[in-house]
């Protein structure tokens, strides 16, 4: 496993696994996406800050969801539910999401800084953005989407 | 002679290198001792045996460095065996000669071999000292020499000086015959494979509670027997392997003696170090884990803690400084404590270096606590040292230690008095794999409470003996004749609440009690405990989560947290959870009432034994006095603030019990129980009335119980009245509501009272010849404290033997160690009368017969 976002191939290309939030496009490099998987059953969290979905077990690993519509600042929304695991420090989280769709190979060189007047919610949580003929694609810092202390101060 | 085939020496030499070590950490502490103990004849015996047999091991696997050096120290340690004088030099040349080998050992391990070098020198000095010793035995009389009881196997060894090499094969197979006994009691087991064996247990653990899940839904199947046979190998293997992974706590402080030896000669100060339950089990993980912040709060002690030996001097302190490190169980806990009598932690030195930092501010410092401004050690980088010593002080402080013991699920807290010392009281969890759980239902989830913090689960319906009550907001549980605070668990965790609540679980967490509603109480299992993501740990009331046997997750509730937020939650807006505790601890729980008139009444609540409601129609006259027929005998009522008892129906009474007599205080209405502060107004003095408080900001009087006392039982109960013959104690206290409290209480028992405001009267008093059965001493006084008054009494040759009991807030573990470190024989809580009298009983009655 790798311990940055950078996984650059020979080509200069990283694949990202992209899916959508309420109709944005986000993308995670696709090495640091363990499992993609339709969440059954949740546990609440008492006491847990919003943006806790709550913990559920994966084959007996304890996982940890987080909502982006929550930690996106959006309301939440009556959809079923897709979830993507990634592994930080050791510790199993997974991202609840609407939809996930292909894996695609980006070049490096056309990843752009994230635009001054993008949503500062998302602006925050981002490492850049490409621009694809469907439109805005969102590469998340996951690091950053993990840090819900820091949003609950912030909030 | 053995054979020596290389593939067999290999794991000989591995062998060697690892008992050798360990043997020579048991050397290192056992030095120190015979440094201090120069005659304890068992410890030198001991010692002596060590270095023999790391010698003549030596000599069977052919290292002659080592070997010629243990040879040399063995010929030293067998002067003082005759009886020589071990002298400070001696012993460090012994402890130089034994880091010798373990940079051989070291050098040995890595490369098999042992590392090129001149041990000349060293091997001259302990010769010379040898022959010093054997100078100075044969001056000193022949009948110093049995002071040991020779062993004649040995003796015979010295009178040969040649062929070192020859006697040792001879020695060595001589002891194989008890070796190998050894060897067939115990075998060396590597630690991973320990874990494997732990990680598969768990994971048998978890399959049984599944298949028993299965199986609870189908009825008369063939499993159920081969399966509640597995069920039952299954725990008592995991009860075997649990044993396995337990170690006495004392293996992570077996090289401390040393270090504090080290340190002491280094820092110039004289310090021992006192070491109290090295036998306490834990598991080895939790023990790796805790081993170097222990280590690390060591040196801090030794290095920041204690001041030089000139500087205690004129402290008045004893020129040697004590470090007690001590270890106990408590409720699926290992409580470490590290005690010192230093200089305590600087205040002003942590405020100044915690605004350079820019970790707060100063009006924010104004708002802390001392407690809480010394939490501010723990922070990042935090060290108030300000030369950096080569002992500590290197930058990694106590952030350190206390993420290390915040790994095992632990915690740190430190108790500091300036000028007299400072204890850390340090929490870990026994193990952190396999605990026993209660699942309970609550707002629609299941929780898991760790089954050790259980004491009962009752069903919440009316009963003689068990009754859940409402006083005002606060619910309570009344249980066999307490008080019990209670919270409903879906409340605390604001989950769905349902006003179901058909169980409470009593739990106990330390010396605390408190009642848990749920909706209902499923089943006990054996569970994993996961911890719960980085992201969530500061949720203080879950201590992680678990999978069950049908695979859902639960969370575990954490009994300590439940405790702590019990104290705090009339106050949770104003402070973080955390330093409400300390908060908290300086309140009382004050039960108030209406007593004739609208304004608000108020006693302690640890006063009242109960709270009833009589049918007033059953009051009978006995005497001239009112009484109730009550738990088979009468209890006298009074009426209390102007309270009347009604012409009929029912009204509440405070049931009171003070040495198994019970009385009733008559009220009118029962309001609430509050968490306050008291302060004590006595400029406006009614009888029976203690002063006023301010309750939830209405000024509130404060009912006297101890006046009623003898009101109520004189006559009726055969009080026996204090007179001239009565025995006298005195009570040192600042606080005028305590004496006034406490002096009544201790009339209504039989005793004298003499009232002291603080430490200098009370010196008087006892200096003036007057005769006391024993001191009560409140711990907490301005100038003067208890604790000092305690060292001083303990100190005047003419009042030494006088009996001290402590009256304290709190009785946290250290609390409790400081009070017996000071020199109080007992300690009682301010509140607890029943505890106060017993303790008072026991202590007069025990000075009477030593007298």
């Amino acid at each position: 496993m790798t311990n940055e976002d950078d996984d650059s191939v020979d080509t200069g290309a990283i694949e990202y696994v992209t899916f959508a939030v309420d109709g944005a496009r986000f993308g995670l490099p696709v090495l640091r996406v363990n499992d993609v998987f339709r969440p059954l059953v949740l546990t609440r969290v008492p006491l847990a800050p919003p943006a806790v979905a709550g913990i559920l077990n994966l084959r007996g690993r304890i996982v940890t969801m987080i909502d982006m519509d929550a930690r996106l600042g959006r309301a939440p929304r009556d959809v079923a539910k897709m979830a993507v695991t990634v592994e930080v420090h050791g510790e199993s989280y997974a991202l609840m999401v609407d939809k996930v769709f292909d894996v695609v190979a980006l070049p490096q060189a056309e990843m752009q800084p994230v635009p001054a007047n993008l949503d500062a919610r998302l602006a925050r949580l981002s490492s850049g953005i490409f621009w694809r003929d469907d439109g805005l694609l969102v590469i998340l810092d996951i690091e950053r989407v993990l840090d819900i202390a820091q949003e609950d101060i912030a909030a | 002679m053995p054979c020596r085939k290389p593939a067999s020496m290999d794991e000989l030499l591995r062998e060697f290198i690892t008992e050798t070590s360990e043997s020579l950490d048991t050397v290192d502490n056992q030095l120190v001792t015979f440094e201090r103990e120069p005659n304890n004849a068992a410890i030198l015996a001991g010692i002596f045996r060590l270095v023999h047999t790391i010698k003549g091991t030596c000599g069977f696997i052919g290292l002659p460095r080592l070997e010629a050096l243990t040879h040399a120290a063995e010929t030293l340690m067998g002067r003082f065996r005759d009886g020589a004088e071990a002298t400070s030099e001696a012993v460090t040349l012994i402890l130089t000669t034994i880091d010798r080998i373990k940079t051989i050992l070291d050098a040995l391990e890595t490369t098999h071999h042992e590392p090129p070098g001149d041990d000349a020198e060293l091997i001259a000095s302990l010769q010379a000292m040898a022959r010093d010793a054997r100078v100075a035995l044969d001056k000193a009389s022949p009948d110093a020499a049995p002071a040991v009881a020779p062993q004649p196997e040995v003796k015979s060894e010295e009178k040969a000086d040649a062929g070192i090499a020859t006697r040792a094969e001879a020695k060595t197979e001589d002891a194989k015959p008890s070796e190998s006994k050894l060897a067939a009691q115990s075998i060396r087991v590597d630690v991973d494979t320990l874990e494997h064996l732990m990680t598969m247990v768990s994971e048998l653990v978890l399959t049984r509670n599944q298949l028993i899940d299965l199986l609870r839904r189908q009825k008369d199947s063939d499993f159920t027997a081969p399966l509640q046979r597995l069920s039952s190998v299954t725990a008592e293997l995991q009860d075997g392997i649990m044993k396995t992974r337990m170690q006495p706590i004392g293996h992570a402080w077996q090289k401390l003696p040393r270090i504090i030896r080290d340190l002491a000669a280094e820092l110039g100060k004289d310090i021992s170090l006192d070491m109290q339950g090295a036998d306490t089990e834990l598991d080895r993980q939790v023990l790796e884990l805790i081993k170097d912040p222990l280590t690390h709060m060591i040196r801090n002690s030794a290095d920041h803690g204690l001041e030089t030996p000139a500087e205690r001097a004129a402290a008045g302190k004893p020129e040697q400084g004590t470090i007690r490190l001590s270890a106990y169980h408590e409720g699926g806990y290992v409580i470490v404590t590290i005690a010192d009598d230093g200089r305590g932690l600087n205040t002003a030195a942590i405020k100044a270096k915690a605004l350079a930092a820019k970790l707060t501010t100063e009006a924010e410092l104004a708002k802390l606590s001392e407690a809480q401004i010394h939490r501010f050690i723990y922070a990042a980088g935090f060290s108030t040292a300000s030369k950096v010593t080569s002992v500590s002080g290197r930058g990694v402080g106590m952030d350190v230690v206390r993420s290390h013991i915040d790994r095992v699920g632990g915690t740190v807290d430190v108790k500091s008095v300036e000028g007299e010392g400072s204890c850390f009281t340090i929490r870990i969890p026994l193990t952190l794999a396999i605990i026993s759980a209660l699942i309970v239902e609550s707002g629609g989830q299941r929780f898991a409470l760790p089954r050790l913090a259980v004491v009962e689960i009752l069903r919440a319906h009316d009963s003689a003996d068990c009754r859940v009550d409402r006083i005002g907001e606060t619910a309570v549980l009344r249980l066999r004749g307490h008080l019990l605070p209670l919270v409903h668990l879906d409340r605390l965790l604001q989950t769905e609440t349902s006003d179901e609540g058909h169980h409470v679980v009593v739990m106990q967490v330390g010396s605390r009690r408190f009642g848990l509603m749920v909706d209902g109480a499923l089943d006990v299992q054996e569970i994993v405990a996961k911890p719960l993501a980085t992201r969530l740990r500061h949720i203080n009331l879950l201590a992680g989560s678990t999978i069950l046997g049908d695979g859902s997750v639960i969370m575990i509730v954490d009994p300590n947290g439940v405790a702590r937020s019990l104290g705090v939650e009339a106050l949770a807006e104003l402070q973080p959870a955390e330093d409400a505790v300390e908060i908290a601890a300086d309140k009382t729980s004050l039960l108030v009432f209406r007593a004739g008139g609208r304004e608000p009444k108020a006693v302690p609540l640890s006063l009242v034994t109960r709270i009833e409601e009589i049918d007033v129609a059953r009051v009978e006259i006995s005497d001239g006095r009112r009484m109730i027929q009550y738990r088979g005998a009468l209890m006298p009522l009074i009426e209390i603030g102007g309270a009347r008892l009604r012409d009929g129906g029912r009204q509440p009474v405070l049931v009171v019990t003070d040495d198994g007599r019970t009385m009733g205080l008559v009220v009118d209405e029962i309001v609430d129980i509050a968490e306050e502060t008291m302060a004590i107004d006595l400029s406006s003095r009614t009888e029976g009335v203690i002063g006023s408080a301010v309750i939830r900001g209405q000024a509130t009087e404060v009912v006297d119980v101890g006046h009623f006392l003898p009101i109520a039982l004189d006559g009726a109960f055969g009080l026996r009245p204090a007179s001239a013959t009565s025995p006298a104690v005195l009570l040192v206290d600042d606080s005028a509501f305590f004496r006034d409290m406490l002096a009544p209480v201790l009339r209504a028992a039989g005793y004298r009272v003499t009232s002291a405001a603080g430490a200098p009267e009370a010196f008087e008093l006892l200096r003036a010849g007057q005769r006391y059965e024993a001191v009560l001493a409140d711990t907490e006084m301005p100038g003067i404290d208890g604790f000092a008054f305690a060292r001083a009494l303990r100190a005047d040759a003419g009042l030494r033997g006088m009996p001290l009991i402590a009256l304290s807030a709190t009785l946290s573990p250290a609390e409790i160690e400081r009070v017996r470190e000071a020199g109080f024989q007992d300690q009682v809580a301010k509140f607890d009368r029943i505890g106060l009298i017993a303790a008072l009983r026991g202590q007069t009655t025990a000075f009477s017969r030593a007298a």
